[in-house]
């Protein structure tokens, strides 16, 4: 019981950091419509280059969140302008096989630099952890739970309040009142895009907390966040947290009953699953 | 009219005079190849082979699959099973390969269509079943798992042509994937010009009208999804017997799934050569690349601990983007085009 309680806490803590890289696959399909299949790479991205910093400089990878998440942001927004709007009138599929072989560089491109073994950040607080009755809870998915619902506050409400994340929401909404009124799409949408991919940045320094990095763990991430945005339903914003806790809470207790190599195989048969049962849930708009 | 149309239904001399010196070269070239140039040869047949079957799906039918790796897969452990435990020859283990790659992807497209699964996640849903059962045949001891199923080989079994056992000389699986290679282009050119190929094209185009006419549109991509994964079962049982070996990662991995797509889209997605002129341009690309990488680093330029697959898959990326960005018909038409092999 102890057991299925803790694993219980760590899905949700670990889900919650899952949603928030979600969040960002979610903006991107909903604003520009076009499925970002390099996500789980941009999640890769990030975490190396918080490794890095953490190794030259010893900066908590939390630390290093403004700095990556700006830098990502940065690739986005110049990928969407230069690369991705190019792309536009093609057909779906041709869009995504673009966004595959961007995915399939960076994966080789970080295999070449960085090698293929797992490498991780050993903080302070590593092997830190609360004891509440018999729960054992770890310190750093503690923190990283919260450092990924402040990063997610903090972009709803840029959505929901600010000028551009209503101006983005428009263009969401109306693709052509959005040109009629005078806003400049063009320039709303690569905002959108490194927003999504400063998201994912910043989702990738937080579970670099948890998670030692490789280059191959970025197709399973991309895998995942379409699964988690898929359940939560692409309506909201919200819902790609709560799609996030979901799967992160399953995973956990898939894991206390199959052997780890089979977890995997567990996470493929649930995407399987809610292609076939939950498919509108993809037909949604951008934050409601 | 249709892009194959343009490119094959009107051919002029020079097209008809290149492909006939194409077939002819292919035709002699074990009588003077060497074996390291032979076994490349082989590799461009079997990829413009799998490079045709995975076409019949997006280039005629309009459904992506990013999971062809599965039905490659699953042709070759079935007849290679067969082969090993009941010493079932693949001339029959070829037709149990068939029927399982092809009723899986029954499978697929059933779940697909029936439950409206459209575009990039009828993709999505083809990564999922292929990376699902990848795990699976980790895990399945009789077909030696992570460790690999090996063929029983001798010496005197690369020597001959046996074609019932598929075992013989270099020159026999060279000249068995030359035949499969031009079957399924005849195949391919008999389909689209048969009333199927025009109704894969109207669904592919445009599927609302296609329905409106009358056109079974579930009915019409199930023969495509089939048909395609039953071609790609048939390369796997060539997979399985020209190589001896099978394991989980190298033939049913993402990776190899996105290699199978490579061909076709530089070539040009939906014209029927485009699939072979892509794979016999990349796979000897790919070729060079080790070669260039492997001396590179024996001369120090380049440190040993690069890894060529990682440079291929670079090379990979790169190229599909690129085609994407400024020739999304693919390389083979505008050729065409500009070598006047078409009547224009």
């Amino acid at each position: 019981m102890t057991d299925l309680a803790n694993a219980a806490i760590a899905g949700i803590l670990t889900g919650l950091v899952y949603g928030l890289s979600a969040l960002g696959l979610s903006v991107i399909f909903g604003v520009i419509k076009i499925v970002n299949f390099a996500h789980g790479e941009f999640m890769v991205i990030g975490m190396f280059v918080a490794l890095v910093l953490f190794r030259l400089f010893g900066l908590d990878p939390l630390l290093s969140i403004p700095f990556v998440a700006l830098l990502l942001f940065v690739v986005g927004y110049y990928l969407q302008k230069w690369v991705v709007r190019r792309v536009s009138h093609l057909p779906d599929h041709m869009q995504f096989l673009l966004l595959a072989g961007i995915a399939i560089m960076i994966v080789s491109g970080c295999l070449l630099v960085f090698g293929p073994d797992a490498q991780g950040v050993q903080v302070s607080y590593a092997l830190d952890s609360y004891a509440i009755g018999d729960l054992v809870i770890d310190k750093t998915r503690v923190v990283a739970a919260v450092a990924a619902v402040i990063f997610a506050s903090l972009l709803l409400g840029f959505f929901k309040y600010s000028a551009t994340g209503r101006a983005i929401r428009a263009c969401a909404d109306n693709y052509l009142g959005a040109k009629v009124v005078g806003l400049d799409v063009d320039r709303l949408y690569s905002l959108t895009f490194g927003i999504g991919t400063a998201c994912v940045a910043a989702a990738g320094c937080i579970i670099l907390l948890i998670v030692e990095v490789h280059p191959y763990l970025a197709p399973g991430y991309t895998l995942l966040a379409f699964v988690i945005v898929i359940v939560g339903g692409m309506g909201s914003l919200f819902g790609a947290l709560l799609g996030g806790i979901l799967i992160g809470l399953s995973e956990q207790l898939a894991a206390l009953v199959m052997q780890p190599s089979l977890k995997s195989a567990f996470s493929f048969l649930l995407l399987i699953l809610v292609l076939l049962v939950r498919p509108q849930g993809l037909l949604g708009k951008v934050t409601r | 009219m249709s892009l194959h149309e343009r490119l094959f239904g009107s051919l002029t001399g020079a097209g008809i005079a290149l492909l006939a010196a194409f077939v002819a070269l292919l035709l002699v070239l074990p009588a003077f190849a060497s074996g390291y140039l032979l076994s490349v040869a082989i590799i461009c047949l079997y990829m413009a082979f799998l490079g045709q079957s995975w076409n019949l799906m997006l280039g005629y039918a309009g459904l992506l699959s990013i999971g062809h790796a599965l039905f490659v897969g699953l042709g070759g452990y079935a007849s290679g099973y067969l082969f090993i435990r009941f010493g079932l020859p693949p001339a029959l283990g070829v037709f149990v390969g068939v029927a399982v790659a092809g009723a899986m992807g029954a499978l697929i497209g059933y779940l697909g269509f029936r439950f409206s699964i459209g575009g990039v996640y009828f993709a999505l849903l083809t990564i999922a079943f292929a990376e699902f059962t990848r795990i699976l045949i980790d895990h399945a001891k009789f077909l030696g798992g992570t460790e690999g199923m090996f063929l029983p080989v001798t010496q005197e079994s690369r020597r001959g042509v046996d074609l019932i056992n598929l075992r013989g000389a270099p020159q026999m699986y060279y000249y068995v994937i030359l035949a499969l290679m031009l079957g399924a282009f005849a195949l391919s050119r008999w389909l689209l010009a048969s009333r199927i190929g025009y109704y894969w094209r109207a669904l592919r185009d445009n599927p609302e009208a296609a329905a409106a006419l009358g056109i079974d549109v579930f009915r019409y991509r199930m023969f495509a999804v089939v048909i395609s994964t039953a071609l790609a079962g048939v390369a796997g049982v060539f997979y399985a017997f020209y190589y001896n070996n099978m394991f989980p990662e190298q033939v049913l991995g993402v990776e190899r799934s996105i290699e199978i797509t490579l061909g076709p889209i530089v070539g040009g997605v939906g014209t029927l050569f485009g699939p072979i002129f892509g794979a016999f341009l990349l796979t000897p690309l790919g070729e060079l690349l080790t070669v260039g990488v492997e001396w590179l680093q024996q001369s120090g330029l380049v440190p040993a601990n690069v890894k060529v697959d990682g440079v291929k898959l670079l090379f990979w990326g790169l190229a599909v983007a690129l085609i994407v960005l400024w020739r999304p018909e693919g390389l083979w038409p505008s050729l065409c085009r500009r070598l006047k092999l078409v009547k224009s």
